[in-house]
C-alpha cells in the first residue's frame, strides 16, 4: 500500500475509534423546558407538590447544586423548614422573612440573604451566595412555580403546607419538563412501575428474582417494616439476597403519598 | 496599549452615531428616539422565525464553524513559531532552521485563504439561518465587526510580504525587517482571534448589556466579559499544540515518502520539531482549561455544573480517552526518537516504569463514575457503583492520574533533551539529585493531596486540593526547565543521526493530529452547549427547532465528520504545497 493510502487508513481508523467510544457511552438529550399552559383552578394540592418536585429536579435546576455531593445544602436529606427556622433564628440573618415559607421564597429570589455556613462564595466568608437569583434568567421560575417548590419542600418531610394554592384561570403559565415522568402517580400500581419495584421483585402481574417476593410480604412484615426496608434497605437485608442492590434513595424520591400507598399495597398482599 | 486598542474601538463603533449625529438637525425629539432605539432588549423569535430549510441549521453552521475555527487555529499558530524557529535561526546560524519555518509558512498560506472562504460562508450561514441573533449580535458589537475586517486585510497583507519577502530579506539588517513583519503578522492575527472570542464569551456570558440584553456599556464592556480572557489564554495555547501537531503529520508524511536520506533526516528532524512545539504547548494547557472552568464556575455554577456534573459530563470520558491518546503517542515518538543517540542508553531502562504509570494513569481516567445498568447487572456488580473501580471514577482520581501522567510525560521529554547531552559542570550530580528530590516530593504531594482531600474531607475541599497537584506538576516543569537548562549550558554534545528512527513513530506523529483535531471539535462543542437552550445565556433564547443538546453518539459522529473533513482538506494543501515545486519536462 503506497504511503498515502497507509495515512489515510490509520487517520480514518483512529477517527473512527473516538466514535466508537462516544457512541457506546449512555445516549441522553437535553431537552430545552417547554413552555405549558395549565389551568391553576385544576390544580389539587397533592399535583401542586408534584409539579414543585417536578420544577425542583427539573426546570428548576435545584439538584445540580442541593444534592448529596455537598456543594450546596442537600435539601432532599433535611428537613428543609426546621432548618429555615433555625435560620432564621441566627444573627446573621438579614432578610426580611418571617416564617419558612416567606424564608425559602426569599432564598430562591435573594439567595444572599442568609448563607448556610461553608456554602458561601469562595473568599466571601460566607456572606455571599453562589446560588443565582431563580426568578431571573437562565432558571426565570414564576411565582406559581416557586411556590410549588416550597410546598413540595414542606410536604417531603410530613410539614403543613403553608402556600396557598394558585386561584383563577389568569395564573401565570407554569413550565414542565417534557416526558420527564417525575409527575405523581395515582395509585399505588403507578407508583410501583415509576419506581421500577417490578424489575427486581416478583409482584401480582410479573415475575423476577434479583430481589424477594412481594406477593406474600404482606404476611411475613408489619407495614412499619415495609416502609423502613423502602427508606432505608440496608436496615435488613432479606436471607439469601446480598446488600447495596436496591437504591437508598427512595426516600426522597417518593413522595409521602406514594410512600403510603406503596405501603398500604404492600401490606395487603398476603399470598 | 490597552487604553489604545480600548480607545480604537470605541472610536470605531462611536463612528456610524457620530455620524448619524452630525448630519442631523431635527434636534432633541429625535436624539431620544435614537436613543430608545439603542436601548432595544434582545429579540426573542419563535420557532416559526427560524427559516427552515428542510435540514438541521444547527449542523449546517456547527460543519462551517469547526471548519473555520480549525483553519484559523492553524494559521494563527504557524507564525507565530515559525517566527520563534527564525529567531532560533538566526542566534545559532544554522540555516537549516530558516528553511524549515519557511517550509512551514507554505502551508500555512494555502490554509489562510481556506480559512477566509469558511469564515465568508459562516457569516453567510449565519445570517441567513439565524437572522435574529445575527441582527442582535451585529447590533451589540457594531462597528468592532468592521475593525475586524480591517484587521483581516492588514493580516493578509503582512503574511504574502512575510511569506514571499523571505528570501528577498533572508540576511542582515533585512533579516531583521523581515521577522518585524513576521511579529506584526502575529500581532494582527492575535487581536483577530481575541475580537471573534470576544463574540463567543459574549454568548456564553453577556456583559455591556442589561437583563433583557439591551446595549449600555461600551463597546469594551461587551468585550471584557468574564470568560473572555480565559478563553483567549486557552485558544493560543491550543492553537500553537494543534499547529505543532498539523505541521508535525506533514513531517511525518514527507518522512514516509522520502526518497534519499537526507530528505529523511530533513523531515525527521521537523517532524522532532514539530512534536516539540505541540507537547511543549500542551502541557500547560490542562491549567489553562482549569482556569476557564473556576471562571465558568464563578460567573455561573450553575453553567459549570452543566459542563462537570450535568448532561455534558460523559464527553469528559471522550476527552480523557483523546488526551490519553494525545500523551501516550507524544511519549511513544520520544522514546522512538531516543534511538537517535546512543547517549540514550543510559535511561533506557526508565521508559518501561514511564509506560507502566501512564497505561494505569489512562485506565483510571477513563473509568466512568456511573454505568446505566439493567437490574441484572446491578445485581451481578453489586450496586450502580463497583467497590473498587467506583472511587476510580470520581474527579479526585481522575486528577491524580491526570497529573501523574503530565509529569511522566515531561519526564520523557526531559529525558530525550538529554539523551545526546552530557554535562560538564562539576555541580551536576548534585542537581540531579536534587532534581529526583522534587519529582519523588511532587509525586507524593500529588497522590496524597488527591486521596486525602479527595475521600477523607468535604467537596469544598477537593478543589482546593487540586490547586495543589497542578502547583505541583508545575513545580516539577519549571524546575526541570530551569536546572537542565543550567546544567547543560556548556555540555559536552553526543552524536544524533537524524533519519535514524523507525516508521512507526511516524504513525504516532498522525495519532497527534487526528486526536488533538478530534478533541479540538469535541471541547469547542461543549464549551457552546454550554449555554444549553440560550443563544446568548440569560438574555436571548433558543427558540430553534434545534435548541436541545443532542446524544453524545450524535455529537461524536458531527466531530468525526469535521475531523475527516479537515484532513481531507489537509491533505490537499499538502499536495499543492508539493505541486508548486514540481516542474513538468519539456515535450520532446
Amino acid at each position: 500500500m503506497s504511503v498515502l493510502g497507509r495515512t489515510i487508513g490509520f487517520s480514518i481508523l483512529l477517527t473512527l475509534v473516538f466514535t466508537l467510544v462516544a457512541n457506546l457511552l449512555p445516549q441522553m438529550e437535553g431537552e430545552a423546558p417547554r413552555e405549558e399552559t395549565m389551568d391553576p383552578g385544576e390544580l389539587t394540592m397533592d399535583s401542586f407538590v408534584a409539579l414543585g418536585e417536578s420544577l425542583f429536579r427539573g426546570k428548576g435546576t435545584c439538584t445540580l447544586c442541593h444534592n448529596e455531593l455537598g456543594r450546596a445544602p442537600d435539601l432532599l436529606a433535611i428537613d428543609v423548614v426546621q432548618a429555615a427556622e433555625q435560620h432564621l433564628a441566627d444573627h446573621r440573618y438579614h432578610g426580611k422573612a418571617t416564617d419558612a415559607a416567606g424564608y425559602l421564597h426569599e432564598s430562591m429570589v435573594d439567595p444572599g440573604a442568609y448563607v448556610v455556613r461553608g456554602f458561601g462564595k469562595k473568599g466571601s466568608n460566607d456572606t455571599e451566595s453562589p446560588m443565582p437569583a431563580v426568578d431571573r434568567p437562565p432558571i426565570q421560575l414564576s411565582e406559581l412555580e416557586m411556590d410549588a417548590i416550597i410546598a413540595f419542600l414542606q410536604a417531603k418531610d410530613g410539614n403543613q403546607i403553608t402556600v396557598e394554592l394558585p386561584a383563577g384561570p389568569s395564573a401565570p403559565a407554569v413550565s414542565g419538563e417534557p416526558g420527564d415522568g417525575m409527575s405523581a402517580a395515582a395509585t399505588a400500581e403507578e407508583a410501583l412501575v415509576k419506581f421500577g419495584c417490578p424489575a427486581c421483585h416478583t409482584l401480582p402481574g410479573s415475575e423476577s428474582v434479583v430481589g424477594p417476593v412481594l406477593t406474600d410480604v404482606g404476611a411475613r412484615r408489619t407495614p412499619e417494616q415495609i416502609r423502613e426496608s423502602i427508606v432505608r434497605p440496608e436496615a435488613e437485608i432479606a436471607e439469601g439476597f446480598s446488600g447495596g442492590v436496591m437504591p437508598g434513595d427512595f426516600a426522597t424520591r417518593m413522595t409521602v403519598r406514594e410512600l403510603d400507598m406503596i405501603v398500604r399495597f404492600l401490606a395487603e398482599q398476603k399470598g | 496599549m490597552r487604553a489604545i486598542f480600548r480607545l480604537l474601538l470605541i472610536l470605531f463603533s462611536l463612528a456610524p452615531v457620530a455620524a448619524w449625529g452630525a448630519g442631523d438637525v431635527a434636534g432633541a425629539a429625535e436624539g431620544a428616539a435614537q436613543l430608545e432605539a439603542g436601548l432595544l432588549p434582545a429579540p426573542q423569535p419563535t420557532r416559526a422565525d427560524y427559516p427552515d430549510i428542510g435540514f438541521s441549521s444547527r449542523a449546517i453552521v456547527w460543519v462551517v464553524a469547526q471548519m473555520h475555527l480549525f483553519f484559523g487555529a492553524l494559521v494563527l499558530a504557524v507564525p507565530l513559531f515559525v517566527l520563534a524557529i527564525e529567531l532560533v535561526g538566526v542566534r545559532s546560524g544554522d540555516a537549516r532552521y530558516d528553511d524549515m519555518a519557511h517550509e512551514f509558512m507554505k502551508i500555512s498560506l494555502t490554509a489562510y485563504s481556506i480559512t477566509a472562504l469558511f469564515g465568508g460562508t459562516l457569516a453567510l450561514a449565519l445570517f441567513l439561518l439565524y437572522p435574529h441573533l445575527m441582527e442582535y449580535l451585529t447590533r451589540v458589537f457594531g462597528a468592532q465587526m468592521l475593525v475586524y475586517a480591517l484587521l483581516f486585510f492588514l493580516e493578509s497583507l503582512l503574511l504574502y510580504i512575510y511569506y514571499y519577502g523571505w528570501n528577498a530579506m533572508r540576511y542582515g539588517n533585512r533579516k531583521w525587517v523581515h521577522m518585524s513583519i513576521g511579529l506584526l503578522l502575529n500581532a494582527a492575527g492575535a487581536t483577530l482571534m481575541v475580537m471573534a472570542n470576544s463574540w463567543a464569551t459574549f454568548m456564553m456570558a453577556p456583559s455591556g448589556v442589561n437583563e433583557v440584553g439591551a446595549v449600555v456599556g461600551d463597546i469594551w464592556e461587551v468585550m471584557k466579559g468574564p470568560l473572555w480572557n480565559p478563553i483567549n489564554l486557552h485558544r493560543f495555547v491550543a492553537n500553537i499544540a494543534f499547529g505543532g501537531a498539523v505541521v508535525g503529520g506533514y513531517a511525518a508524511y514527507k518522512f514516509l515518502a522520502a526518497k534519499t536520506p537526507e530528505q529523511r533526516a530533513h523531515y525527521d528532524w521537523m517532524g522532532y520539531t514539530s512534536n516539540f512545539i505541540a507537547i511543549l504547548a500542551f502541557l500547560p494547557l490542562p491549567f489553562a482549561g482549569y482556569w476557564l472552568m473556576a471562571e465558568i464556575y464563578a460567573y455561573s455554577q450553575q453553567m459549570g455544573i452543566t459542563a462537570m456534573g450535568g448532561i455534558l459530563a460523559w464527553l469528559f470520558i471522550v476527552q480523557a480517552v483523546l488526551i490519553g491518546t494525545i500523551l501516550l503517542a507524544g511519549n511513544y515518538y520520544l522514546w522512538s526518537g531516543m534511538s537517535r543517540t546512543e547517549g540514550s542508553r543510559r535511561y533506557q531502562w526508565l521508559i518501561k516504569y514511564i509506560a507502566f504509570v501512564l497505561v494505569v494513569c489512562f485506565l483510571i481516567w477513563v473509568t466512568p463514575h456511573t454505568l446505566i445498568l439493567s437490574a441484572s447487572e446491578i445485581a451481578a456488580l453489586g450496586g450502580s457503583h463497583h467497590h473498587l473501580l467506583g472511587p476510580l471514577g470520581i474527579m479526585p482520581a481522575k486528577n491524580i492520574a491526570v497529573n501523574l501522567m503530565l509529569v511522566f510525560t515531561f519526564l520523557s521529554f526531559q529525558l530525550y533533551r538529554r539523551s545526546d547531552k552530557v554535562a560538564t559542570v562539576s555541580w551536576a550530580p548534585a542537581a540531579n539529585a536534587f532534581l529526583v528530590m522534587i519529582y519523588l516530593v511532587a509525586i507524593a504531594n500529588i497522590i496524597f493531596a488527591g486521596i486525602y482531600y479527595g475521600y477523607f474531607t468535604n467537596t469544598v475541599y477537593k478543589v482546593g486540593s487540586s490547586v495543589m497537584q497542578v502547583v505541583s506538576t508545575l513545580v516539577v516543569i519549571v524546575a526541570g526547565v530551569v536546572i537542565d537548562g543550567l546544567m547543560f549550558r556548556n555540555a559536552r554534545i553526543l552524536p544524533s543521526r537524524w533519519g535514524q528512527v523507525s516508521n512507526r513513530a511516524q504513525y504516532a506523529l498522525f495519532a497527534l493530529p487526528v486526536a488533538f483535531t478530534w478533541l479540538m471539535a469535541l471541547m469547542g462543542y461543549v464549551r457552546s452547549s454550554v449555554r444549553t437552550h440560550w443563544h446568548v445565556y440569560t438574555v436571548m433564547k433558543d427558540n430553534s427547532p434545534d435548541n436541545f443538546i443532542p446524544t453524545i453518539g450524535y455529537a461524536g459522529n458531527m466531530v468525526t465528520l469535521v475531523t475527516l473533513l479537515f484532513l481531507a482538506f489537509m491533505l490537499f494543501i499538502f499536495w499543492i504545497a508539493n505541486l508548486g515545486s514540481v516542474r513538468q519536462e519539456p515535450p520532446r
